[in-house]
């Protein structure tokens, strides 16, 4: 039976028809000095769904994902997790909602001085000490071998390419067993046959665990494969939301223009 | 904010950067600029000890983390930190064999050579000697981490950053410095017994003896536990510093020349204050 994580009484409880969102992000404003990012963005995304946000470059896509997780906070609006309202929350008690998320960054922001093991294992070391060692390190195994990274236990992120990174950072966003994945840039820097193998990857993962998803991309051929849902931002505005063929019927221009570019 | 002590760009032959001279120019034109910018430094600085204060306090605690910055903070600058130690003793002992001999003092000697380096040039030695090494490794490892998003990439691992990096940081320091304090002492006093030792026979016995004649717990035990608070000055700078970086390498260096400039400074300030402190309270 579908779950989602209430955050009150930190128990998984099951899923109603129609019910809350994992995401909601509600009439969200960012300015950063005198440069207005986002004016005004509500977007949802239900547990089992993937929501592209594209949008040119720094049209303020990165830092939704940022609103979200909480490593900023809007000038206004609102950001639910769950239906709980994040805003205003103290570090720990925010703590306590991001471990029902995972992040992708768009550089993967791998520990340097940690091998590639470490880095997944770090999430469990600190969630999960109930694990003995061998447990802990059977489960990164696991993980790195679900992004086909087994062969790189004892590597140091220096050691591998950027793609491998990617993957790697998946892996430890995965690490404890997320509801809601954020990814930013999955496939920003990688060559074509590298950026299908990670939006299969990521096919993958949601059909097995059925994450509620957004990803940030500017990568309409990735966002194709992998989204239910795309959102196009432009001057700090959803431009239009819906699936690619809806968008493909789309009378705006800058919506024909930007497919027609991509 | 404003960057206090931006790094200067040492050794550069050629026209001054652009940025220096706008930096100058603009304190020139608005001096208040400059007193508004100290304000604005020290009230994130008292947020940022507000946050690391609440994370020290409340578990889960990063005991391991804590355990490898006390070998990155202690057992790493002990050889440094004896060294330095050790050359202070020899130079106190030339001073002080020099300077007695004229004034018919020698027997002073052990008693001068003691007291200045357990009360006065070792604890402030090992703080600015740690200062430069373990406050700039601290403040270029986070501001590294912090510009290429680790930092953030922890946050939102749901590990408070605050508990795990800055607050064991500076623990590490305020747990060290009293013991390195120690090691910077024996060694002066080694090596500045040593060096009168090559000039005129000296048994350590004697100058040992001599040396802490009559001294008291009081006479030594605060100057060397002050360095405690030159562990919290140190800390706090460098991880203050190192996790708000901006602006990639460049920011990254800045971030490492102003945790030892501002952590030497408020270090020898807080000197003064401490000294008094001591004079007042037990002496």
């Amino acid at each position: 039976m579908a779950s989602t994580y209430n955050i009150a009484t930190k128990q998984a409880e099951p899923e109603q028809l129609g019910g809350t969102p994992a995401v909601a992000v509600e009439h969200l404003q960012k300015s950063f000095g005198a440069q207005k990012v986002l004016q005004g963005i509500s977007v949802s995304v239900s547990r089992g769904e993937t929501l592209a946000v594209l949008g040119r470059s720094g049209t303020g896509k990165s830092v939704l994902l940022r609103l979200i997780i909480g490593l900023s906070s809007p000038d206004s609006g609102h950001v639910r997790i769950h239906g709980q309202d994040i805003g205003g929350l103290a570090l720990d008690r925010m703590g306590e909602i991001r471990k029902k998320m995972g992040f992708l960054f768009q550089h993967a922001a791998l520990y340097d001085s940690l091998t590639i093991g470490e880095n997944v294992a770090f999430p469990l070391e600190h969630h999960r000490r109930e694990l003995a060692k061998s447990e802990r390190t059977g489960r990164v195994k696991e993980l790195l071998a679900e992004v086909g990274m087994e062969s790189g236990f004892e590597k140091m992120p220096s050691d591998i390419s950027g793609g491998m990174q990617k993957r790697v950072g998946l892996a430890r966003a995965l690490a404890l067993e997320p509801e809601i994945l954020l990814l930013d840039e999955p496939t920003a820097g990688l060559d074509p046959i590298s950026s299908g193998e990670i939006d299969e990857l990521i096919l993958k993962l949601q059909r097995e665990r059925q994450m509620a998803s957004i990803v940030v991309t500017h990568d309409l051929h990735s966002a194709k494969t992998i989204a239910d849902r795309l959102a196009i931002l432009d001057q700090g505005n959803v431009v239009i939301e819906g699936t690619f063929e809806a968008l493909q019927e789309s009378p705006l221009g800058f919506v024909k223009e930007f497919l027609r570019q991509s | 904010m404003r960057d206090l002590g931006s790094s200067p760009t040492a050794g550069t032959n050629g026209p001054i950067p652009v940025r220096r001279s706008v930096q100058f120019a603009s304190v020139v034109s608005n001096p208040w600029a400059l007193v508004d910018g100290l304000f604005e430094w020290f009230g994130s600085l008292g947020i940022f000890s507000w946050h690391v204060l609440k994370a020290a306090v409340t578990g889960p605690f990063e005991w391991r983390e804590l355990i490898r910055q006390l070998d990155e903070v202690g057992s790493q600058s002990l050889p440094l930190v004896a060294l330095a130690g050790a050359a202070i003793g020899v130079v106190i002992s030339l001073e002080a064999r020099y300077s007695l001999s004229r004034f018919g003092a020698k027997s002073l000697f052990p008693t001068t050579v003691v007291y200045s380096v357990i009360q006065v040039m070792g604890p402030i030695i090992t703080g600015l000697v740690v200062c430069g090494r373990v406050g700039a490794g601290i403040g270029a490892e986070l501001a590294s981490m912090k510009v290429t998003e680790q930092i953030d990439a922890i946050e939102a691992s749901a590990i408070n950053p605050y508990r795990l990096l800055a607050a064991t940081r500076i623990l590490a320091c305020i747990l060290m410095l009293p013991l390195l304090t120690l090691a910077a002492d024996a060694c002066g006093l080694l090596a500045g017994w040593f060096a009168q030792t090559l000039v005129e026979p000296l048994s350590l016995h004697h100058f040992i003896k001599s040396g802490f004649n009559g001294a008291t717990f009081n006479a030594f035990l605060p100057q060397t536990f002050k360095t405690a608070v030159y562990g919290l000055i140190i800390g706090l700078v460098a991880c203050f510093q190192g996790m708000r970086t901006r602006g990639g390498a460049a920011g990254v260096g800045r971030a490492a020349t102003n945790s030892v400039v501002l952590g030497s400074l408020l270090l020898i300030l807080a000197d003064v204050v401490l000294v008094n402190f001591i004079l007042v309270f037990f002496h």
